[in-house]
């Protein structure tokens, strides 16, 4: 059966109501679409994010399945533990997942992430990028992207944000995907088809944080929606070495149909101070990221 | 029948390991531990160990793996040295305070810069607040026995903390010496079967749940106890499991120190690991001269032996006390901690206590070397003029003054 | 407070409301239309707090303990069936 909003299980399998997460916060939305999809039997593994704090305080916690809180650094390699032994101890049809954010996964954590990938590790890491340190109260992260505004930025990142998903598929594992927060079901389907593959599977979220960000918290679906729109988040996957765009992304090889740039810029505080000059910068990056995708679409890359 | 069979120290690692049935290992290759790492994969490889073994990139994940195998209900085992064991620091940390019994060689080697890949103890003695319980072997014999033992005392329901096996790079690590290998099933009934019997909450999805969210100031400490208090309780454990170990293998160690010829004594060296039995020789040669020395072996540094200690040194005239490592600004570290232990509650009536630091980045300490240390501090002694304090030994003075 | 015996390592326990009834951080409020409602089901999907409760016709209501009143639900709704109101 194909997945729909219908078709997802009513019950909230991972997340419960009464979490600490801000309003409006990305993370929440995420996790419930995990449990939905992935069922009971999964294990989380969080390293150091916004998540430590979600859960909320001993002795209670929001999460219904197992949770593991570990050390910041280490989040890949004590999923490829747990996966190893249930594989040594033959508990069977089970998920182990990293949820991890952006700086867990694109800086202090991808030495164990590239680790778990390249051994092809039976695990679905998720990193839920959020684009900056914001449970430390939004630090730039080296996915934070070009121009943003965090508090260790102050007039705006001088770099561009770094390309996790690429990296990660160049380990020549079997599935990578990118999804983002403002389509729920296109990140339920990855992570359908991830759940059933062997080996390292890797999905990278976008999370619009509206704290960290500067929108309201309302908005965080809408500025989900038009990082993908604008062309500047493609959905993709990359399965046995093979890359394809995915759900709206698949339209958007046509430029007359994307969205411009600005307007996903100018609805985020965090941009408030870009000028025209930065915003042709944005453009011209977009333009050339699809002549990229274009050429990858529907090849074997890997 | 038990095999006798010529091994190094780390080929003796292995058979321990081997006999205990790990089902999950994690290793990051560092000199001088590889050997034992490659010794569990050729067993892998035969089908003689059935371990999932984890080649991982680095020993921070060597460590994070095993906690993760561990905390899902498994047996596990690494192993590392030096740099390795410091990278992996935070994790060392973590499988403690989440009372896993993970059990970890460490091939003690001196820390960079400059890079020496001989013994010293700095790097294990570097852990000793971590909440692991620390032994410290002298032999390959022992090794191996304590490899298996430290299972027995990682898991016990008293304990549940993880256990750190060390051992002399090179003097013992790559030294072949006769080692005896039990049987298999003499060891399969000293140990519970392995994933079976777990005392602690491993990973369930019928009783899901979450582990190490946040600990309000209001119940941290507490949990901090309950480590101290676990350490507590393991004094009589390894006391127990060297006891059974006795009576199914006939080999035992005396638990948390080992006394040579300390009974009539009136001076007592100190030492861990290999160095230990260079002392013993040198105590030998030293009573043949009329003195009356005897050895004190410290076996494990966590939990420290501060009864035994009293009980075996507190009516001795000299204790002096070598250290293979040293506390920048401090001193000698076992001299420190074996100080602290016999003055504790105590201003008067202890021996002189002298602590020498030495060997360190592996420079050879021999029986000689021993003597000296002991006849230099006897003159002293009878001369009166002898306090309390410690000083270098085997330092080149004279290219650093 | 009842001393509660505390277990060997920190390990905590699934509840609603981990960290209390988080309604009470809401300053708006949102409330369902239902005659407007076309049971699309885009606020349950959607809502961060797992505060839209969902039942077995597919019938949505708010859970007022839980709901922070982000307002994705309202700014979602394709038709305009989910109002946010001031909290008083």
């Amino acid at each position: 059966m194909p997945l729909s909003i219908k078709n997802l299980p009513k019950e909230e399998i991972l997340l419960q109501p009464g979490h600490a997460a801000c309003p409006g916060c990305p993370i929440g939305i995420g996790l419930r679409i995990v449990g939905k999809v992935l069922g009971k039997r999964t294990v989380i593994v969080v390293p150091a994010c916004c998540t430590s704090i979600i859960q909320g305080p001993y002795p209670y916690s929001a999460i219904k399945v197992p949770l593991v809180n570990v050390i910041f650094a280490a989040s890949a390699a004590v999923a490829s533990g747990i996966a190893s032994a249930f594989e040594a101890m033959g508990v069977r049809d089970v998920n182990v997942v990293v949820w991890a954010g952006d700086g867990g996964t694109a800086d202090i954590g991808l030495q164990a992430l590239s680790g778990a990938a390249e051994r092809n590790d039976n695990i679905i890491y998720i990193c839920y990028d959020n684009e900056a340190y914001m449970n430390t109260g939004i630090q730039r992260s080296s996915s934070t992207p070009y121009k943003a505004w965090t508090t260790t930025t102050v007039t705006g990142k001088q770099e561009f944000k770094k390309n996790v998903p690429a990296i990660v598929a160049q380990h020549r594992i079997p599935y990578v995907a990118t999804a983002s927060i403002g389509y729920p079901l296109d990140f339920a389907e990855k992570l359908q088809k991830a759940s059933k593959i062997k080996g390292f599977k890797y999905i990278h979220l976008l999370a619009p944080c509206p704290v960290g960000w500067r929108f309201d918290p309302s908005l965080t679906i809408e500025v989900g929606k038009l990082a993908v729109l604008t062309g500047l988040w493609p959905l993709y996957e990359v399965e046995n070495g093979v890359f394809r765009l995915t759900s709206i992304s698949l339209g958007l090889l046509d430029k007359s149909r994307r969205v411009p740039v600005e307007k996903y810029l100018r609805l985020q505080g965090r941009f408030k101070h870009i000028t025209d000059e930065d915003i042709k910068v944005y453009e011209e990056y977009v333009d050339q990221l699809w002549e990229v995708l274009r050429k990858l679409h529907g090849k074997k890359i890997v | 029948m038990p095999q006798y069979k010529i091994l190094t120290g780390n080929y003796a690692v292995a058979y321990g390991v081997k006999l205990s049935k790990p089902q999950v290992i994690a290793a990051y290759p560092i000199t001088p531990q590889t050997t034992i790492v490659e010794k569990l994969s050729e067993f892998i490889e035969k089908g003689e160990l059935k371990a999932k073994m984890l080649r991982v990139e680095s020993e921070h994940s060597a460590i994070a793996a095993v906690i993760g195998a561990a905390l899902a209900g498994a047996r596990t085992f690494t192993a590392t040295s030096s740099q390795g064991l410091l990278y992996m620091h935070e994790g060392v940390w973590m499988a403690s305070g989440a009372r896993l019994p993970i059990v970890m060689a460490i091939v003690t080697r001196a820390i960079f810069p400059p890079w020496n890949i001989w013994t010293d103890h700095g790097d294990l003695l570097d852990q000793r607040d971590t909440g692991w319980i620390i032994c410290m072997v002298e032999d390959n014999q022992e090794a191996l026995d304590m490899i298996i033992q430290a299972y027995k005392i990682a898991e016990d329901e008293r304990v549940l903390l993880p256990v750190m096996v060390g051992l002399d790079s090179f003097i013992l690590s790559h030294t072949a010496t006769p080692v005896e290998v039990p049987d298999e099933d003499i060891i399969d009934s000293y140990l519970p079967a392995p994933g079976e019997n777990i005392h602690y909450p491993k990973i369930s999805f019928e009783n899901p749940l979450t582990y190490f969210n946040l600990v309000f100031p209001d119940n941290y400490m507490e949990f901090r106890y309950q480590i101290q208090e676990a350490m507590n309780r393991a004094k009589r454990v390894v006391m127990e499991a060297d006891m059974k170990y006795y009576k199914l293998v006939g080999r035992r160690y005396g638990g948390l120190i080992e006394t040579y010829r300390c009974t009539d004594a009136n001076i007592v060296v100190v030492s861990m690991g290999a160095l230990t039995g260079d002392v013993k020789e040198a105590v030998d040669r030293l009573r043949d001269e009329g003195y009356n020395v005897g050895a004190l072996k410290l076996r494990f540094i966590r939990p420290f032996p501060e009864e035994e200690l009293k009980k075996e040194l507190l009516h001795k005239k000299l204790v002096i006390v070598i250290d293979r490592a040293i506390s920048f600004g401090k001193g000698g570290i076992l001299y420190t901690e074996i100080s602290s232990a016999l003055y504790e509650g105590r201003f008067r009536e202890i021996p002189v206590i002298r602590g020498y630091v030495t060997g360190l980045g592996g420079r050879d300490i021999t029986v000689d070397d021993v003597i000296t240390m002991v006849e230099r501090l006897i003159t002293r002694l009878e001369s009166g003029t002898l306090t309390h304090g410690w000083e270098w030994f085997k330092l080149r003075k004279e290219v650093v003054e | 407070m009842s001393v509660r015996q505390l277990p060997i390592i920190p390990i905590s326990t699934p509840r609603i409301g981990a960290v209390g009834k988080t309604g009470k951080w809401r300053i708006f409020k949102p409330i369902i239309k239902q005659d407007k409602c076309v049971k699309c089901l885009q606020c349950w999907l959607y809502c961060p707090d797992a505060a839209i409760i969902r039942d077995e016709n597919d019938n949505v209501t708010v859970n007022y303990d839980y709901c922070k009143g982000c307002g994705i639900c309202a700014h979602e709704c394709p038709v305009k069936a989910i109002e946010m109101v001031k909290e008083e």
